[in-house]
C-alpha cells in the first residue's frame, strides 16, 4: 500500500447506483429528465429578490423547493440553501440506490462534494446583522453554515458516514473534480461515496459578485438569455441547484444486488494558466479530453455524445468547439448542452450534467439543446438541436471549465439500469 | 512505477506566519518559544468577546508582490503567492519546466477570500443598509473573492501549472487534506511536482463574530501574549491566527535526478469523519484515533516508530481532551513516551492554513532535530497528561513524526512524515 492508500494493481470499477437532483428543471431525477426530454426551461425572471435595478434579471431557480418538507426541521435554520439542496438530493440518491447507510461499514462510506461560493445567502444575512446591529447579532450557525465544507459535514453527519470526507472548489469544474475524487476514495478503502455538488448563490450579493466577470447575459427574455454556440450568444444565465450521486465500487453494488446507471470510465483535470480572463485557449481542453480517454483506455471513436461546458461566452464557446473538433474531427461526435434549461449552476452544474448524461445512457437517448437558433460561425460541431436523438449511446463525455482556468472532463459509460427507459 | 514506488517528498518550504517574515523567521519563532499573539490591530476589536489574534506583519509590496497583484488578490491570496514563491526558490526547481501538465497545485483554505468579500460587502451594502447591494460599487475582481478557488488559481499561475489544480476546503483540516491530495496526485502518477499548502486570512469582523457567537475563541483579552494555552488547565478557547505555508512536493526519483535536497517524505495520511456534530467532539477521540491508525498502516509503521506528535492542540476545552484521548487510543503506551506539542500556542489557529504551517514545522523539525514547544503551558490539567514540551524547545532524535488536524464538520486527518533516509518498511 502507498502513503495515500492506493493498492497495487488496476484501478477498481466505479459505478453510479443512485441519483438525486434538485434543479431548475425539477426536484427529483425523473422530473428533471422529463423536462430535459421536453425541452422545458427552468429559466425565468428572478423571484428570490427584486432584480429590477440590476443588469441581470433572469436566472434558473429551483421551483417549489420547501426546505421544511425536504430537510430535517432542525437543520433548516442551521444551514444555507445550498446545503438544503444537497441534504435533499443526498437523501434521494441513497433511496434511489436502495442503500441504507446503517447497514454498511461506517468507515467505508465517504462524502466528497464540490462547493463554489458556500452559504452565500446565509452569509449575506449575517453580514447584514453584523453591520446593521453589531457583532453580538451574528448567529451561532454562521460558523457552520457559511463555510464551504458545510454540505459535506452535514451530509456525513446525517447519514453516519465516517470515511474520508472532502470538499473541492473548482467553480464550474468542481463537480467533475469531486466525482474524480470519489474514484480515488473508492480505490483507497471506501466502498460507497456520496458525491456531486449543489449551489445556491441567487441572492443580491451573490449575483452582483458574478457581474464582475462580465460573463452574465443582460438579456431579459428567458428564451434568449443563454444560447451557447449560437450566433446570438450573449453570455450565460446563473442558476441554482445541482445533483448528488451515489458512487460505489462495482463489487459493492453487485453484492448489494443493485443495478447501476453507469460507470465512471475516465477522468482528467488540467489548468489554463493564461491570464487574459477569457480562458479562450483550446489546447488545455484538448489535452484534458485526450488524457480522460487515455485514463479510460479508449479512443475518440468510442465516445457517443459530448455534454459541453457551453459557457455562452462567444470566445469560450469557440475554444470549446475547436477543442472538440480537434479531438473528434469536424462534426465527429454529437454535442449537447441541456444546461440551457437551467443556466450555469456553479458547483452544481457539472454534477447535474453527469446526472443527465447517466439518465440519457439509461434511456438510450441523446437529449437535445433546447432553444438554439443559428450556430455561431466557426463552431463546427454536431449540435443536437430541436429534438432528442434515439441512437442508444453507450458513452458520454462531460466537459467543464471553471472561472480562472479550471478544465476537467469525465467519461461515463452505460450501466445495466433501465428503469427510466421509455 | 507502481503507486507504492512513487514516493512524495518535500523539497521546498515557504511560510507567511505571524511573528516574522518567511521560513527562517518562522522557525526562529517556533524554537524560541515566542508567542505572536496580541490585541487585534487589523480591525477595531472593541465590542467583540475575543479581542486577541496572531497577526502577520505582512507588507505585500515588500514581499515582492506588484501593485496589480496586490489589487487583484485578497490577503489570503497574497499570503499564498508569497509563500509559494519562497517554496519554489527554496527547492531550486524551475517551474513549470519541460512538461507543465505534470505540474499540479493543491491549496487548502477554510474560509477562502472572506476578508475581501466582507470588505466589499460593507461598501456595496453601504454599511449593511441595503439588502439589494449596489453593483455600481463592485470592484473588478469581486467574483474572485466570492470563490475560494481563486487562491489555487493564483498559485497555479505563479507556477505556470497545466496539471490538476484544486482548492481543498475541509474547514480546519484543509491544510493537511490539501497536502494529502498532492501525495495522491504524485503516487497515482498524475503529477511529478505539486505546489501544496494552505492559506487563510480570517481576521475580519464577520469571522471574529461567528466564533464569538459559539464561544470557541478565547476571552482572555487582558494578557494577549499568553492567551493561547493548549493543554493548559486555564485554556478557554483558541486564538485566531492567519498565514500560509506552501511546499514543493515532488516525486522522489525526479527530485533526486535534479539533485534536490529533501526535507521529509510523506509516509502516510488518512482522513476520517466523526459524523457526530458540526462543532462538537466526543471525548473518546475515536475517529481521530482511527485516522491515525490508518495513516500508520499506510506508512507501514507501528506506534513505536513515531518519535514526535505535532498536535492540533487548539486550546479549546474539548479539543485538547479529545485529542489526548485519541493519541492514547491509537498509540497506546507510545503516547506517553513521545513529545507532543502545539505550535498554536505561538501562532494561533489560522483555520485551514494551520495544517500547512504545522506540516512545514514538522519538515523543519525533522531537518533540525528540534521539537518546537507548547508555549504558555504551566497549569496541569489531569485530562491532558502527556509530555507536551512546555515552554522550551527540545533537541530530540526524530526519524518519523505524526501531525493531526481536527475541524468543524467533524473531519479528522492524520499525516506521518519521515526523514528522507527512512524508507517505508525498513528499520530506522
Amino acid at each position: 500500500m502507498s502513503a495515500s492508500g492506493i493498492r497495487p494493481g488496476r484501478r477498481g470499477r466505479s459505478v453510479v447506483t443512485g441519483i438525486g437532483v434538485v434543479a431548475p428543471t425539477g426536484i427529483g431525477a425523473a422530473r428533471h429528465w422529463e423536462s430535459v426530454l421536453a425541452g422545458k426551461s427552468g429559466i425565468g425572471r428572478i423571484t428570490r429578490f427584486d432584480p429590477t435595478g440590476y443588469p441581470v434579471r433572469v436566472a434558473g431557480e429551483v421551483p417549489g423547493f420547501r426546505a421544511g418538507e425536504q430537510v430535517p426541521g432542525r437543520l433548516v435554520p442551521q444551514t444555507d440553501r445550498f446545503t438544503h439542496f444537497a441534504l435533499a438530493a443526498a437523501e434521494d440518491a441513497l433511496t434511489d440506490a436502495a442503500a441504507d447507510p446503517a447497514t454498511l461499514p461506517e468507515y467505508e462510506m465517504a462524502v466528497v462534494t464540490a462547493s463554489s461560493s458556500g452559504g452565500t445567502e446565509f452569509g449575506q444575512h449575517e453580514m447584514e446583522n453584523l453591520y446593521q446591529q453589531g457583532s453580538s447579532w451574528v448567529g451561532a450557525y454562521q460558523s457552520i453554515a457559511w463555510f464551504y465544507a458545510a454540505t459535506t459535514g452535514q451530509v456525513s453527519i446525517r447519514h453516519g458516514m465516517r470515511g474520508p470526507c472532502g470538499v473541492i472548489c473548482g467553480e464550474q469544474a468542481g463537480g467533475l473534480d469531486a466525482l474524480g475524487q470519489s474514484r480515488r476514495l473508492l480505490d483507497t478503502g471506501s466502498r460507497l461515496v456520496l458525491s456531486g455538488g449543489t449551489d445556491a448563490s441567487l441572492c443580491p450579493y451573490g449575483v452582483v459578485a458574478q457581474l464582475s466577470t462580465g460573463h452574465l447575459s443582460a438579456e431579459d427574455d428567458p428564451a434568449r438569455a443563454y444560447l451557447p454556440f449560437d450566433a446570438a450568444a450573449s453570455g450565460f444565465v446563473p442558476g441554482e441547484g445541482g445533483a448528488i450521486l451515489v458512487v460505489e465500487n462495482a463489487e459493492s453494488a453487485r453484492a448489494r444486488g443493485v443495478p447501476s446507471y453507469g460507470e465512471l470510465l475516465g477522468y482528467a483535470a488540467g489548468f489554463d494558466p493564461t491570464t487574459d480572463g477569457t480562458a479562450a485557449r483550446h489546447t488545455v481542453l484538448v489535452s484534458v479530453i485526450r488524457r480522460t480517454l487515455a485514463d479510460a483506455g479508449l479512443t475518440p471513436d468510442a465516445v457517443d455524445m459530448v455534454f459541453a461546458d457551453a459557457s455562452g461566452v462567444p470566445a469560450e464557446d469557440l475554444a470549446e468547439a475547436r477543442a472538440i473538433t480537434e479531438v473528434f474531427g469536424p462534426g465527429g461526435v454529437p454535442v449537447t448542452a441541456p444546461k440551457t434549461l437551467t443556466g450555469r449552476l456553479y458547483a452544481g452544474g457539472a454534477a447535474l450534467d453527469v446526472a443527465t448524461a447517466l439518465l440519457a445512457l439509461s434511456a438510450g437517448v441523446i437529449p437535445h439543446t433546447a432553444g438554439l437558433g443559428r450556430p455561431a460561425p466557426g463552431c463546427e460541431i454536431d449540435l443536437v438541436l430541436d429534438r432528442p436523438r434515439q441512437t442508444d449511446p453507450r458513452t458520454a463525455l462531460v466537459l467543464a471549465r471553471g472561472h480562472g482556468g479550471f478544465t476537467s472532463a469525465l467519461l461515463v459509460g452505460a450501466g445495466d439500469r433501465d428503469a427510466l427507459k421509455r | 512505477m507502481t503507486p507504492a514506488d512513487r514516493r512524495a517528498v518535500i523539497t521546498g518550504v515557504g511560510a507567511v506566519a505571524p511573528g516574522g517574515h518567511g521560513r527562517e523567521a518562522y522557525w526562529d519563532l517556533l524554537t524560541a518559544g515566542r508567542t505572536a499573539t496580541r490585541r487585534i490591530s487589523l480591525f477595531d476589536p472593541a465590542g467583540f468577546r475575543s479581542r486577541v489574534a496572531a497577526e502577520c506583519d505582512f507588507d505585500p509590496l515588500a514581499s515582492g508582490l506588484t501593485p496589480q497583484e496586490v489589487r487583484r488578490m485578497d490577503r489570503a491570496g497574497q499570503f499564498a503567492v508569497v509563500a509559494a514563491r519562497e517554496a519554489v526558490a527554496d527547492s531550486g526547481i524551475e517551474l513549470p519546466g519541460a512538461d507543465p501538465e505534470r505540474v499540479a497545485v493543491s491549496i487548502g483554505s477554510a474560509v477562502g477570500c472572506t476578508t475581501g468579500l466582507e470588505e466589499e460587502y460593507a461598501v456595496l451594502s453601504d454599511g449593511g443598509r441595503d439588502w439589494l447591494v449596489d453593483h455600481s460599487y463592485g470592484v473588478p475582481h469581486l467574483y474572485g473573492y466570492m470563490v475560494p478557488s481563486t487562491l489555487a488559481v493564483e498559485v497555479a499561475r505563479q507556477a505556470g501549472a497545466e496539471g490538476p489544480v484544486a482548492l481543498i476546503s475541509t474547514g480546519c483540516t484543509s491544510g493537511l487534506d490539501a497536502i494529502g491530495h498532492a501525495v495522491q496526485l504524485i503516487e497515482e502518477g498524475t503529477a511529478d511536482v505539486v505546489l501544496a499548502g494552505a492559506t487563510d486570512a480570517p481576521l475580519s469582523p464577520i469571522t471574529a463574530a461567528c466564533f464569538d457567537a459559539i464561544k470557541a475563541t478565547t476571552a482572555n483579552n487582558d494578557d494577549p501574549e499568553h492567551a493561547s494555552r493548549p493543554f493548559d488547565g486555564r485554556r478557554d478557547g483558541f486564538v485566531l491566527g492567519e498565514g500560509s505555508a506552501v511546499m514543493v512536493i515532488e516525486e522522489l526519483e525526479s527530485a533526486r535526478r535534479r539533485g534536490a535536497t529533501v526535507y521529509a517524505e510523506i509516509l502516510g495520511f488518512a482522513g476520517r469523519s466523526n459524523a457526530f456534530h458540526m462543532t462538537g467532539l466526543r471525548p473518546d477521540g475515536r475517529e481521530m484515533a482511527e485516522a491515525i491508525r490508518v495513516a500508520l498502516d499506510r506508512a507501514r509503521l507501528d506506534p513505536g516508530d513515531i518519535d514526535y506528535i505535532n498536535a492540533h492542540g487548539s486550546g479549546t476545552k474539548q479539543n485538547d481532551r479529545h485529542e489526548t484521548a485519541a493519541f492514547k487510543r491509537s498509540l497506546g503506551q507510545r503516547a506517553h513516551e513521545v513529545p507532543v506539542s502545539s505550535i498554536k500556542s505561538m501562532i494561533g489557529h489560522s483555520l485551514g492554513a494551520i495544517g500547512s504551517l504545522e506540516i512545514a514545522a514538522c519538515a523543519l523539525a525533522l531537518r533540525h532535530q528540534v521539537v518546537p514547544p507548547t508555549a504558555n503551558l504551566s497549569t496541569p490539567d489531569p485530562e491532558c497528561d502527556l509530555d507536551y514540551v512546555p515552554v522550551t524547545a527540545r533537541e530530540h532524535r526524530m526519524d518519523r513524526v505524526l501531525s493531526v488536524g481536527s475541524g468543524f464538520g467533524g473531519f479528522q486527518t492524520a499525516m506521518v512524515l519521515g526523514r528522507p533516509s527512512e524508507r517505508r518498511g525498513e528499520a530506522a
